[in-house]
């Protein structure tokens, strides 16, 4: 899959990192504001995706390739499975917040729950590039 | 004849759709109330409205919802987009091997 022209190019490099960063603000404060794991891991991989449409499948593989995606989505499932099971082995049920709470409103707080957003935020970004490298390879792109 | 049918069907559930927002039968916009459950004047949206800051030390409520209340939701949602990643790489990679 060949890249398109300068303009696109010099657009999506300026703006990869600002999506990024956007994405990993959305995960970060899943807990305050509007947002959260899914919606932020969507973000990080629609910036992995704006990159890999301007500049060709060898520059975006060069950064995530298809190895590297598929095990950080099985490793947000096993963190967040490990966290429900932290949950059995210091209380009492499944998926509890066992965490301590901390101060509400604090980006540091609410036990779990940034834990289980930034896991699942990595499982979401890792399988939305699973699939978009997947269905790219029936068109005749390279691994 | 199927024409008939279909258009019968139409109109049948059309006035169901309509039946059903009466507002002798759904008063639109009020809390329904129950009293069950050690619930009395309240409903369950209003107790986690109230008491979702307190109980899980979240100051968004959606993400105490989705993350604490509904844990195993949630989780099976993610079972859910693991199983269709899964599935659409096993199926591709098929169809790329046999040319």
């Amino acid at each position: 899959m060949a890249g398109m022209t300068i303009i696109v190019r010099t657009i999506s490099r300026l703006l990869f990192p600002f999506m990024f960063l956007f994405g990993i603000y959305v995960i970060i404060h899943g807990h305050l504001t509007p947002g959260g794991g899914f919606q932020g891991g969507v973000i990080l991989a629609a910036s992995v995706i704006m990159l890999l449409l301007a500049y060709g499948i060898e520059r975006a593989q060069a950064k995530v390739n298809v190895l590297q995606a598929e095990l950080a989505e099985s490793l947000g499932g096993l963190i967040l499975v490990g966290l429900g099971l932290l949950g059995v082995a210091l209380s009492i049920a499944f998926l509890k917040n066992v965490l301590p709470f901390g101060e509400l409103g604090h980006v540091f707080s609410a036990g779990n729950l940034p834990v289980l957003n930034i896991s699942v935020s990595i499982k979401v970004a890792a399988g939305l590039l699973t699939i978009f490298y997947a269905m790219l390879r029936l068109q005749g792109g390279k691994e | 004849m199927r024409q008939i049918i279909a258009l019968s069907m139409i109109l049948v559930v059309g006035a169901l759709l309509v039946f059903t927002v009466n507002e002798y039968l759904l008063p639109f916009g009020a809390f329904p109330e129950r009293k069950i459950g050690g619930f009395e004047n309240e409903s369950v949206g209003q107790r986690i409205l109230q008491d979702a800051p307190k109980t899980t030390g979240s100051a968004n409520i959606v993400t105490s919802v989705v993350w604490d209340y509904r844990g195993y939701d949630t989780l099976g949602e993610a079972t859910i987009l693991f199983t269709a990643v899964c599935s659409v790489a096993m199926l591709f990679r098929a169809f790329r091997r046999r040319g």
